[in-house]
Parts: structure tokens; sequence; C-alpha cells
């Protein structure tokens, strides 16, 4: 499954580990929820990269304390229907202030990226290949916004306000 | 009318070039029907019976002609001649091909129409008072706060993929036209003590197979507050409202399961650290939206014109007069409603041919806008009185002045098995057949006002739960069984109508109906006693003996 990055296909770095695997001595790793919260204390003394896998119905506050430690966190689309994992990344982004790499896994169609990017998300696993290539072309087929997010995007609102504004001092 | 600015044509724009390259993927085989289906969904592509049915917002139910001669043209180049405007002021076209969606939505674009949410698990069409802006007596236009909800809950990026589809109204009148009480959210607009707009907000109405009344979760809420309050009510929503059960999803089922107190508790909590973002509404903003909406320009004209004592001799105009014409809030000036239910026909349906001319009739006497209510009917909403001779003629022409808004034969109906794929039985015949019973207009206008409301499924497009007179659809061992409430009502004072006992075959409910309105005209205390009251009085009870005493 390809992982987009910045626009881009990349190599994904991070292994993911089941409940059981036993731990690599090296390298990064993405851990289920349940077992980077058992083993914390373990998991980030290692050496290399840790990311955490946190399912879309588990309260992403319980995330915080680890937030400044953690580079990346990967919320959950068991189907793209399923849209609680927005909720999630913008409650990360825009209350608990998280910096790191946001994931976006599971059913990650291209129709989805303009809401996932607007939602905070830099990080796809997309299910086809031809819709990681069709990334950026994608991601710009907006140009108008209604909502404010934390992703900045100027809101049409507020675009009408500067307009007003312009105009005003203008002529 | 609100005018679209550059902005807003250009996300409409972008988003029929989504749409376009969606249906291509599909054409191609790139995209599978599942995934399809939910991205059709979004768009308000239905996969029917017989076709793909397509449905179009008019938000808030207000219409200018040249965008009701789009819709004309949408019905006759993709469609059979006609459409069919439904209980949540949309329109729909049942026969159109997915190959040519693309383009149709392309030319409704041209003029600010689009088809965004109008199905799918997201926030619908923001409904309205089919009368906001002339309604005597209305607090202040509810669509400036309708078109900014439009817009926030426009391709929102965190609520876009709900449990289950979610719907707002908004009213800003005494008397709800608006139903808002069977809405996810219901907004009641209201001014406090220092004159300043809020809203009374309501959550968890809903009809379908477990109807609810709306419950009030905040007696007021400042108007700069309304989209904070509104996102912390879907944030909640989104995270706890049941995935596991397409029947339970509703917000209305979270808010019993949780109980008002504390879901209003958990709403709360959100919007205390909502409420100071940026999504909070300064009166800029408000008046920006206030100032792309265009009035009238009314004269100053007489209460009661020569043509209009004239026509008072014509007892066919006064007939019509009496039920189609409300009063306004410029004297000289009429709210004019255009039944779309005449004799024999299916309620809600309106041809292209029907659809220009009344894009016509709108430019010559009401300043070129058009209105559509949840009760499926049109209305021309800035008519002048003088006028009012002149305009009943021309849609008598046109089959559209059969004079019987709000009485018996003015049925909402859904299009049950005739075009739904999810209908157990058949509405629009039943409907067909009553309004044949009650054709006699002097009987109907003897009755007074009675909605009758019918569903194929339950589903309950028609609203049958609150229709004076509800029939519901069902599928009993093959055959199709009728349940019938009576009692219930959609305006401020909502209920839900009680079941007169055992459902009946479809041959027998017309004959039904014919009983339970005897035994109303015999039990009524006096002519001015409305059906739905008679019923509160007396109780389910002496219609169900009249009804079963002889089956």
């Amino acid at each position: 499954m390809p992982l987009v990055n910045g626009g881009k296909i990349i190599d994904d770095s991070f292994v993911k580990l089941a409940v059981d695997t036993p731990l690599p001595e090296s390298g990064d790793i993405l851990v289920p929820a349940e077992r980077f919260v058992s083993e914390a204390d373990a998991l980030l003394k290692r050496a290399g990269k840790i990311g955490v896998i946190w399912p879309n119905n588990r309260d992403i506050a319980e995330l915080v304390p680890y937030l400044g430690k953690i580079a990346t966190v990967a919320l959950v689309f068991p189907n793209f229907r399923d849209g609680r994992a927005y909720s999630q990344a913008r409650l990360l982004r825009e209350r608990y202030g998280y910096r790191g790499d946001l994931r976006a896994t599971g059913q990650v169609l291209r129709d989805q990226f303009v809401f996932m990017l607007r939602a905070g998300f830099d990080s796809f696993e997309v299910k086809k290949q031809a819709d990681a290539e069709a990334f950026m072309q994608t991601a710009k087929r907006y140009s108008v916004f209604y909502q404010p997010t934390g992703d900045g995007r100027i809101t049409a609102l507020h675009r009408r306000m500067q307009l007003r504004h312009s105009e005003g001092v203008g002529t | 009318m609100y005018a679209y600015d550059e902005i807003d044509r250009t996300l409409v724009n972008e988003r029929v070039s989504e749409f376009r390259d969606q249906v291509q993927r599909r054409l191609s085989g790139e995209l599978t029907e599942d995934e399809f289906k939910m991205l059709r969904l979004q768009n308000g592509v239905y996969l029917q019976l017989h076709a793909y049915m397509f449905r179009v917002a008019i938000p808030y139910g207000t219409l200018a002609s040249n965008q009701l001669r789009a819709l004309a043209h949408v019905a006759r180049k993709y469609d059979r001649g006609y459409g069919h405007f439904t209980t949540r002021q949309n329109i729909q076209f049942n026969w159109i091909k997915l190959s040519d969606l693309p383009d149709a939505l392309a030319d409704l674009a041209e003029v600010g129409i689009h088809a965004m949410q109008t199905s799918g698990n997201n926030m619908r069409n923001v409904t309205s008072d089919q009368w906001a802006g002339v309604a005597p007596g209305e607090i202040e236009d509810p669509r400036i706060w309708s078109e900014l909800i439009r817009q926030h809950t426009t391709l929102h990026p965190e609520f876009s993929f709900l449990p289950r589809k979610f719907k707002i109204a908004i009213t800003a009148s005494d008397h709800d036209r608006a139903a808002i009480k069977v809405h996810d959210i219901g907004l009641r607009l209201i001014k406090n003590e220092k004159g300043e707009t809020g809203f009374e907000v309501l959550v968890g109405g809903g009809l379908g197979r477990t109807p609810f009344i709306g419950k009030t979760i905040k007696h007021f809420v400042h108007g700069r507050d309304l989209l904070s309050y509104i996102e912390a009510i879907l944030r909640v929503y989104n995270q706890y409202g049941r995935r596991d059960n397409i029947y339970k999803a509703r917000i209305k089922i979270l808010v019993h399961e949780l109980g008002i107190e504390k879901f209003s508790r958990e709403v709360e909590e959100e919007w205390q650290h909502l409420r100071n973002s940026s999504l909070q509404i300064d009166d800029e903003v408000i008046e920006d939206i206030r100032s792309r909406f265009i009035y009238p320009a009314y004269e100053k004209l007489p209460h009661m014109p020569d043509e209009l004592r004239q026509a008072a001799a014509d007892p066919d105009f006064e007939a019509w007069r009496k039920n189609s014409v409300a009063p306004h809030k410029n004297p000289g000036y009429s709210i004019v409603t255009i039944s779309l239910k005449p004799i024999g026909a299916p309620p809600g349906d309106a041809t292209a041919e029907q659809m220009d001319a009344l894009a016509d009739l709108a430019d010559k006497y009401s300043f070129g806008e058009l209105r559509v209510g949840h009760e499926q009917n049109l209305a021309l909403p800035h008519v002048a009185k003088r006028d009012l001779p002149a305009l009943w003629k021309a849609l008598d022409k046109l089959g559209l002045a059969t004079p019987n808004v709000n009485l018996i034969t003015d049925i909402i109906a859904c299009p049950g098995l005739d075009y739904c794929s999810l209908a157990n039985a058949r509405s629009i015949p039943i409907a067909q057949e009553l309004t044949r019973r009650f054709a006699n207009h002097e009987l109907a206008n003897l009755i007074g006002r009675l909605h009758i409301n019918i569903s194929g499924c339950i589903n309950a497009c028609g609203h049958h739960h609150v229709g004076h007179i509800g029939i519901l659809g069902v599928e009993k061992n093959g055959e199709e069984i009728y349940q019938i409430t009576i009692g219930g009502r959609a305006d401020e004072s909502a209920a839900l109508g009680n079941l007169i006992g055992p459902g009946v075959k479809f041959d027998e409910v017309a004959d039904v109906v014919e009983d339970i309105v005897e035994a109303y005209l015999a039990l009524r205390e006096r002519p001015e006693e409305l059906f739905v009251d008679t019923v509160k009085r007396l109780g389910v009870e002496p219609f169900k003996e009249r009804v079963y005493a002889t089956r």
C-alpha cells in the first residue's frame, strides 16, 4: 500500500507491530494503542522512532501525555463511511497541539484527501496506487473552503471580509 | 434571494468537476459500485427501482425564476419532462442517466444550484419556513442564518461521514412551518432581553422507524455562537453516535439512550472548548450575508384594490383565494401558495412546461422569486393584491389553481413502491384515490384543515407520523397493508399520531379515511374545531369504533 507524504509517494520506514510481535532491536515501529499504553516506558526508551495506531473508538485524550515523545499517530478509517477519525485528528491538532506526523490508515481513497488534509492529516496510506499517484492533483481540487480548521486555510467568510476591506480602502 | 458571489460559484463548479471525475472512474471500472455508492450519495444520486434518481437542493426553499427554468431544462433534456418536489425543499428527477449527470449538474451550476449533500450520511440541505422574510410577525428573516449554516455545512471536513444523515431546520415565526421539532437539530430564532438574536436549540427529533419529537437542549444560544454550538453537537454525535446498526444511528437514538441531560452536558463541555474559537461569528459576517440577499422594492399599494373587490364576485376565485392566499408583512401584497396537488395526480409533481410558465409568472408577479414548502407545494412570495385575479386565471390555465391548500386533498406522499427501492407499498395511488374521493370542493371545505401524510415504508419520507391522518404502507405476507394513525402534527405543537387499530388492505384505505372523516364531522363541537383538535379532545377511541365496527 503506497504511503503519501508531502504530496509524494515515499518509502514507509515504519514497521507495524501486532500486540504480541517481539520488539525489534532497532528501526521505526508503529504499535497498537493497547500495547503502547501498557509498555510505553520501555517503548519510548528504545532507539528508533515510535508511532502508535489509535483506534477510532478510543478516547484520543489518553494519548496526550505522550504526544511530545512520539513520531507519528496513525488514525484508522475501517471503511471510508466511518468518519470518527476526522474528529480525533482535529482534536489532536487543534486542541492538544500535536505537531508530529498524523497518518490516515485503512480505507483511504482519493475522494477523502481534501477532507483529511483539512482535518490535519499529513501522511496517507492510500489503498490504490492510482489514487496515490493522483494525490497532488486531487489535493488542489478545491480552492474555496467554508469552515475554519487547524490547517489555516482562509475561509470563504474571511476572504469576503478581506475583499470588502480592501475595496473600502482602495476606492 | 441570496445571490451567489464568485466564491460560492467557484466551489459549486469545483464540486461539479470532482463529481465528473467520480462518475468517469465508475464508468471506467476504477471505482467499485460499493465505493461509488457513497460518493454518488454525497451528491444526491440514488439508485432506484427503474433508474438513477437525482435529488437537487433548494436551500431553505428559496428559488429564483431563472433557477426554476434551469430545473425545467434538466427535466426536459435529461429526464422525462417532469420533476417531483419533496418534503425537504428538494426536487427529484426519477429517470436520469448516470452518464448525463455531470452535464446536468454543470447546467444547474450556471444558476447556482447544486445537489451537494442531498443524500448520504452528512449534513443535509438546510430547510426553513417557505414564508421566511415575508410572513407577518416574523422576528427576522431566518434565511440569513440558514445561508450561514448552508455554507458552514457544505463539504465539512469533519462531518461528511457521520453515523447517519443529519437535518437542520430553522423557523423565526410563532407558527412553525418548517417542522423543526422533527429534525435532528431544530432552531427557533428568538431575541433575548437585550434584543439580540439567538436560537432555542432542539435536538433529536426525527421520524423514520423510531419517531421522536425534538427536545430543547439549550434555551438560548446567541447568534454569534450558533456555528460553534452546532459544531459541538456534531462532534459529540460523530464520535458517539451508533455505527453498528443503521436503524439506531440517528442522533435521536443517541439523545434517547444518553438522556437529554447527559447529552447536553457532553455538548456543553465540548462547546466550552469551541465557543471562543474562529467559529465565533461577528456582526460584520452576518451583515455581509444579509447584504447579498436581494429584497424586492415594494410599492405602497392598497390593501383592498378594486381588482380584488370585483373578483370577489366570482365564487371560483374566492374559493381559491380563501385557501391559497395568505397575508404578507406588506399589506398591499400577498403570499400565494401554488397547489401541486391536482385531483387524481401524484402529489408534488410539476412538468417542465409548468415550471417554465411558473418562472414567467414569478417574473411578472413576484419579483422573480418562488418558494418551495415541505408540504410539496410552491409559493409566490410577493404578489401585489391587485394582481391576484390575473394570477389566478393564469394559474388555472396551467392546471395549478386547485383550491385545496391545507385541505384534505393537499396530501403529502413519498414516491412509494412506484419508484423507490426501499418502499414496501404504494403511496401515490393511495393519494390519487383519496383526492378523487374528496374531489368535491364544498365537501373538502366543510371538512376544513386536515393534513393526510402517506409513507410507503417505515423510513417515513411521507412524514406519516405527523399527519393529522397518517398512512403507513408495510408489507405483510406479500401483501400491502396500511397502518393508520390520527392526531399527529408537525407544527409548533408537534405530536406523533396514534394508531387507530389493525392495518387495512390497499383497497380499504380510502374507505377507512372516509369513515374517520365522517366520524369527525359528527363529533366536532363546532365547524371551527379542526380535525386534529377533535382528536386531541376525544382521543382515538370514537374514531376506532367507527372504523372497525363494521370491519
